[in-house]
């Protein structure tokens, strides 16, 4: 086995350990993300410059160093990066266990990058847990009330979710005899169709599977915990849940359903069709659920439920496609990265307003528009592209992922995927009108740290350039998704 | 390819005029109000200058001129590619003549003046982009971009009810164009292309192998029917126009509206006439219902500004009429109203907004006699009225007389001779409301609290006249716009048959 191939990770792993010892000797604290990111820019660089080649597995097997695992790699460090960066204002204000946040984040993104690259049940489930747990502990760093209720009830519900992930795996392998993707999908190959489908088990198996992941993307019906848990965590850590845990989720999505459960066509449709009904309840349910919602972050939090259904969206049709065609996988993996940009850029913003105003609450965004034009900007466009409108990235993602599901046959999902767009531009321009429509509270300017700036004006960038000139990032998308071809 | 950027130019100046306003010039009223009416006169010239170069031969028929293309986001096979052709040039140059009037026409705005340019600015280049783009994703991203700028002009500088019009214009606009989205995704996935130019000349067979056209005909025809406005899609429009700056509804009801008209021609008759002759009649009663009771409603109406607003409701009637028709004359007839409205209709809004801002009122009842004061804005007031009701000589006469006889000859949609003569009622109720509000405002006795009106200084004459130059131009001489709309439409009167 090649160790080089897994350098991303131990340099990740390394860098953690680094910062927690670190945290015990160094007294300027702001190093620590200066050495956190450091240690994310080395991941960053040496998965890049693995970025296109082929290599065999590693760990005998149970880890792919394919593209598509390399594609997430690059999207959880750079969120990783765009988190930290926004991080350090937030966290100077914290008295202790600065060094501990930071590894944490670290690990979090580490078990995503497993994540992304197991082939193998067992693996899936390690890579998963290395990821939950080091969130519950983000979740509950601020340690007041509402903090502590929220990595409580995201500890316990992600329990059941996790055991219920368990279950499903085992009813697979006790079905199947194999945890190993590819050669679940081997087995089941080989059997007639009247004997899967006389065997419960197994499906009951893929639902359960269905379920344990639909925890980890925020779907519908296991979505009970985003709201609480977006609105107590520390919000970069809100942001981080919402798009990095969320990204993670679906790359293990793409592949279990893929590589384990895409052949027969005839189980690939009826899973696709699960998606689809999951898709329809994500998006109407998220949608309206935010609409009377009064905290920025609650409201973000239902509106990321939306967005996982739009992005079921994507594995409905590939579902549909049965491995005829990777449109609704790559489809997935750039409105994820628009995603990523958008759903990071309003946090951030959100996150330099309420250090000011010390609120969430939309209300109290009232007249930001003057008090700080270049901020409600950011955030204006961050929540256009959000709404799926041109000129922002979040408009591209959506022609791109609904022109794979028309093409696959769904055009009634889409047509009900556009409507639910209609009706979260609703909420979404209420927070645009309140800012430059509403009177100010008080003539103070809102202050933001550089780095937190840098940050936003990344993520503007990147949602505009997807937004304007998404080709470059379409072709990634599709070559990342190209192991999804028989 | 690349062609000579004209086109590219005319397109983007006025976005790169709204970028300098918002973030780079300084804050000061004049430059920013300069630097606007800078960046909307050139593209004005420069259309002024491509409507001169046209070619106007007649084996130019169904030509795209002064195309541009190039490759624009290669996975998904879309291309930047702008062109104009005799549908799309007239509404080009009508939409910088009044992008230029609109900065004219604002320039006693002094509520966050910058703002205020910059989404003028934005607007005006998104609705260019919806009339020269020749890509259908480029097509539907110009018709969202619309939206924003609409949102917040509507929202900070309206008047009444501004934020429930604007959210109510927004939601309508984005219902529309969720369903085109659909539409467009749907002509994408049947024919591979995204290219509108080609989807057209190729025909429906490749379409209806893989899915029927209809559900794709209806799904763009929605879209289009919400902007237009069609009956019953058409409650956001008083709303809108009414509570909108002067300004903005000039835009509204000069262009942006004809973004439904020009789409429904562009994609839904030109794509699909099999399909499209097969529902005309539905949609030639819709136009019938839209004219009459449009016409009924306005008639009613005591607030001035809404009465203008309610007119283009029954017009655009007469353009939904000429389109379904289907006939060659009667889809150059539609056309020609689509463009003799956006001078006419921007033209009554000006003015609306004038008296509005210099007398202090707008409810009709108690407004009376301001003939005496305000002498000029009465004398162009009144020829844009008679414009409006389509009195010879005015561009409003020739664009009805060619729906009319047009829609009354066309042989493609059965009973069309019924409704036509139907339509032609809504005329006379149009020569009843407009004739009765130019006697309630202007005629009559003089009434004292209106003494010391003022009347229109020079630079509102100056657009004033600009206006009613154009309107008589077209008016006596229709020929200098139908002869390059005839040359866009006969390749698709030609497909139709009629």
């Amino acid at each position: 086995m090649n160790l080089a191939l897994f350098i991303p990770e131990i340099a990740l792993l390394a860098t953690a350990a680094i910062v927690i010892l670190l945290d015990l000797f160094i007294e300027q604290k702001r190093w620590l993300a200066q050495v956190s990111i450091s240690g994310l820019v080395i991941s960053g660089g040496v998965a890049i410059a693995m970025w296109g080649g082929s290599y065999p597995a590693i760990f005998n097997n149970m880890l792919a160093v394919d593209n598509f695992a390399l594609f997430f790699k690059m999207l959880f460090l750079g969120v990783a990066f765009l988190v930290i960066l926004s991080s350090t204002d937030y966290v100077s204000k914290f008295s202790r266990f600065q060094g501990e946040y930071y590894a944490l984040v670290l690990l979090a993104t580490l078990g995503m990058m497993l994540m992304a690259a197991t082939t193998n049940l067992i693996a899936i489930y390690i890579a998963l847990e290395l990821t939950s747990i080091s969130l519950y502990a983000l979740v509950g760093f601020l340690k007041d009330s509402k903090s502590t209720e929220a990595s409580l009830k995201y500890l316990l519900l992600g329990a059941i979710a996790s055991a219920v992930l368990l279950y499903g795996m085992a009813l697979v392998f006790g079905f199947t005899g194999k945890t190993q993707l590819s050669e679940i999908a081997q087995v089941l190959q080989a059997l007639p169709q009247t004997t899967l489908l006389a065997s419960p088990g197994l499906l009951l198996g893929v639902v359960l599977l269905v379920a344990g992941f639909g925890f980890k993307i925020a779907a519908v019906p296991f979505q009970m915990w985003v709201p609480d848990v977006y609105e107590g965590a520390p919000t970069p850590i809100t942001a981080y849940l919402s798009v990095a845990s969320k990204a993670a989720g679906f790359a293990i999505i793409l592949r279990v359903f893929f590589s384990a459960f895409g052949i027969p066509v005839w189980l690939s449709q009826n899973w696709g069709l699960i998606f689809a009904s999951l898709a329809v309840i994500s998006m109407t349910i998220g949608n309206i659920t935010a609409i009377p919602q009064t905290n920025i972050k609650r409201m973000l939090g239902y509106s990321s439920i939306a967005q996982a259904g739009y992005l079921m969206v994507g594995l409905a049709a590939m579902g549909m496609a049965s491995g005829i065609s990777i449109l609704g996988q790559s489809g997935v993996l750039f409105f994820l990265t628009s995603y990523a940009f958008t759903n990071l850029g309003a946090f951030i913003a959100v996150i330099a307003i309420s250090n000011k105003l010390d609120s969430d609450l939309i209300a109290d965004y009232s007249g930001m528009g003057k008090r700080a034009p270049l901020l409600a900007l950011a955030l204006t466009l961050c929540l256009v592209s959000l709404i799926g409108m041109p000129p922002a990235a979040g408009f591209m993602a959506k022609f791109y992922i609904f022109n794979a599901a028309v093409q696959h046959g769904l055009l009634w999902l889409v047509i009900i995927a556009v409507i639910n767009s209609v009706i979260s531009a609703y909420y979404y321009l209420r927070v645009v009108k309140v800012m430059w429509l509403g009177e100010t509270a008080s003539a103070e300017k809102v202050p933001s740290s550089g780095a937190l700036r840098l940050a936003l004006l990344l993520c503007c960038l990147g949602v505009l350039l997807l937004g304007i000139i998404p080709g470059y990032a379409m072709g990634l998308a599709q070559f990342a998704a190209n192991i999804f071809v028989y | 390819m690349l062609g000579s950027g004209y086109l590219t130019t005319i397109l983007f100046l006025p976005a790169v005029g709204a970028v300098l306003v918002a973030f780079v010039l300084s804050n000061r009223d004049r430059v920013i109000k300069w630097t606007a009416a800078l960046f909307t006169f050139v593209p004005l010239a420069l259309s002024l200058i491509l409507f001169a170069l046209f070619d106007r031969s007649p084996e130019a028929a169904g030509l795209i001129q002064f195309q541009e293309r190039a490759l624009w986001i290669a996975p998904i096979n879309a291309y930047y590619h702008l062109g104009v052709d005799g549908l799309s040039l007239p509404l080009m140059v009508l939409t910088a003549f009044l992008g230029f009037l609109a900065v004219l026409i604002s320039w006693k705005i002094h509520l966050r003046v910058r703002e205020y340019f910059a989404w003028l600015l934005l607007l005006e280049t998104s609705i260019l982009g919806v009339f020269l783009s020749l890509d259908l994703l480029l097509f539907f991203i110009m018709w969202e971009i619309e939206v924003i700028p609409m949102y917040f002009l509507i929202n900070i500088w309206g008047a009444g009810r501004k934020e429930y019009s604007a959210i109510k214009y927004v939601v309508y606009t984005l219902f529309g164009s969720a369903f085109m989205l659909a539409g467009i995704l749907s002509l994408y996935f049947t024919t591979g292309s995204l290219n509108m130019v080609e989807i057209g000349q190729r025909g429906l067979g490749l379409v209806q192998s893989i899915m029927p056209a209809a559900p794709i005909f209806w799904l763009l025809l929605i879209g289009f029917a919400v902007k237009l406005p069609v009956f019953p899609f058409h409650t956001w429009l008083p709303d809108a126009h009414t509570d909108a700056p002067t300004a903005v509804s000039v835009m509204l009801a000069g262009v942006l509206i004809k973004m439904g008209g020009y789409g429904m021609i562009r994609l839904c008759v030109t794509m699909f006439p099999p399909v499209a002759q097969q529902y005309a009649v539905i949609l030639v009663i819709l136009a019938i219902i839209g004219v009459l009771y449009g016409a009924a409603v306005t008639m009613r109406q005591t607030d001035f500004k809404r009465l203008i607003a309610y007119s283009s409701i029954s017009h655009m009637g007469y353009v939904l009429l000429g389109i379904f028709a289907l006939g060659k004359v009667s889809l150059v007839g539609a056309a020609l109203q689509m463009f003799s409205h956006g001078l006419v209709t921007g033209l009554l809004f000006a003015m609306v907004g004038l008296v509005m801002h210099n007398a202090h009122e707008r409810d009709l009842r108690k407004l009376g006699g301001l003939a005496r004061q305000v002498p000029i804005i009465t004398v162009v007031f009144s020829i844009a009225g008679l414009a409006s009701l389509g009195l010879p000589s005015t561009s409003g006469f020739a664009a009805e007389f060619l729906v009319f006889v047009g829609s009354f000859s066309s042989s493609l949609v059965p009973g069309i001779q019924v409704y036509t003569i139907l339509g032609v009622f809504g005329v006379v109720v149009t020569a009843g409301y407009i004739l009765w509000m130019l006697q309630r405002v202007f005629y009559g006795p003089p009434l004292e609290q209106y003494d010391g009106t003022a009347d229109a200084d020079v630079l509102e004459r100056v657009y004033m006249f600009a206006f009613v130059a154009v309107i008589m131009l077209v008016g006596i001489y229709p020929a200098i716009i139908t002869d390059i709309i005839k040359l866009g439409i006969s390749p698709i009167a030609g497909m139709l048959g009629g």
